[in-house]
């Protein structure tokens, strides 16, 4: 297993390679792109992505959390967290890609 | 929003792109953060949030309708995990 970690930079180079465009509009559509996803999310709205993958926003209420270290009760409250479910797709190719 | 809306809402904003152009566009990026993941790669987009890959260790399993154990391989399966920026936007504090 290679082991690298990819950026944005990645992802711009991506899409430079794919289409002819500068790097410099490259990147900015690929942020573009990660700011229209987040903003989705934020409004609550869940962001599915055809042979990628779903994100979705889950409503959590509050609870009495424990400090582990020092055993103290503190409230923990109400939040919304994201889960991402991968699609099939990508589970398989992730699964066959790091066979051993 | 499915990706059919972000490619319509890119191209939107983008006039003087081809809406074909922009469905490669967007298309490659999924892509790259697939293949990344697929060779073992990890690919981190701050603010947003990390894709990896988890390995998840051989066990024995069993069938829940007739109770055989079956041996399970090991295989690696996609995560992900919000940026910190994100789960604050999406807590209410706004960056």
């Amino acid at each position: 297993m290679a082991g690298k970690t990819l950026t944005r930079m990645d992802l711009s180079e991506a899409v430079f390679r794919e289409v002819g465009l500068s790097r410099n509009e490259s990147a900015q559509l690929v942020e573009r792109v990660l700011e229209m996803m987040s903003d989705a999310l934020v409004e609550g709205e869940q962001v599915k992505i055809s042979s990628f993958g779903t994100f979705s926003v889950r409503s959590k209420s509050a609870r009495v959390g424990r400090n582990p270290k020092t055993g103290e009760e503190v409230p923990i409250s109400p939040r919304r967290v994201l889960t991402f479910r991968p699609s099939h797709l990508m589970k398989d190719r992730v699964a066959a890609g790091n066979k051993a | 929003m499915i990706r059919s809306e972000l490619i319509q809402k890119l191209a939107d904003e983008n006039p003087h792109l081809y809406q074909r152009d922009v469905e490669r566009i967007v298309n490659a990026i999924f892509e790259e953060i697939i293949e990344a993941m697929a060779n073992g790669n990890r690919v981190e987009l701050r603010g947003f949030g990390a894709f990896s890959v988890k390995k998840r260790d051989a066990r024995v399993g069993r069938n829940p309708r007739t109770g055989e154990s079956v041996e399970v391989e090991e295989k690696h399966v996609p995560f992900f995990k919000a940026g910190k920026l994100l789960r604050d936007r999406l807590n209410g504090q706004d960056a």
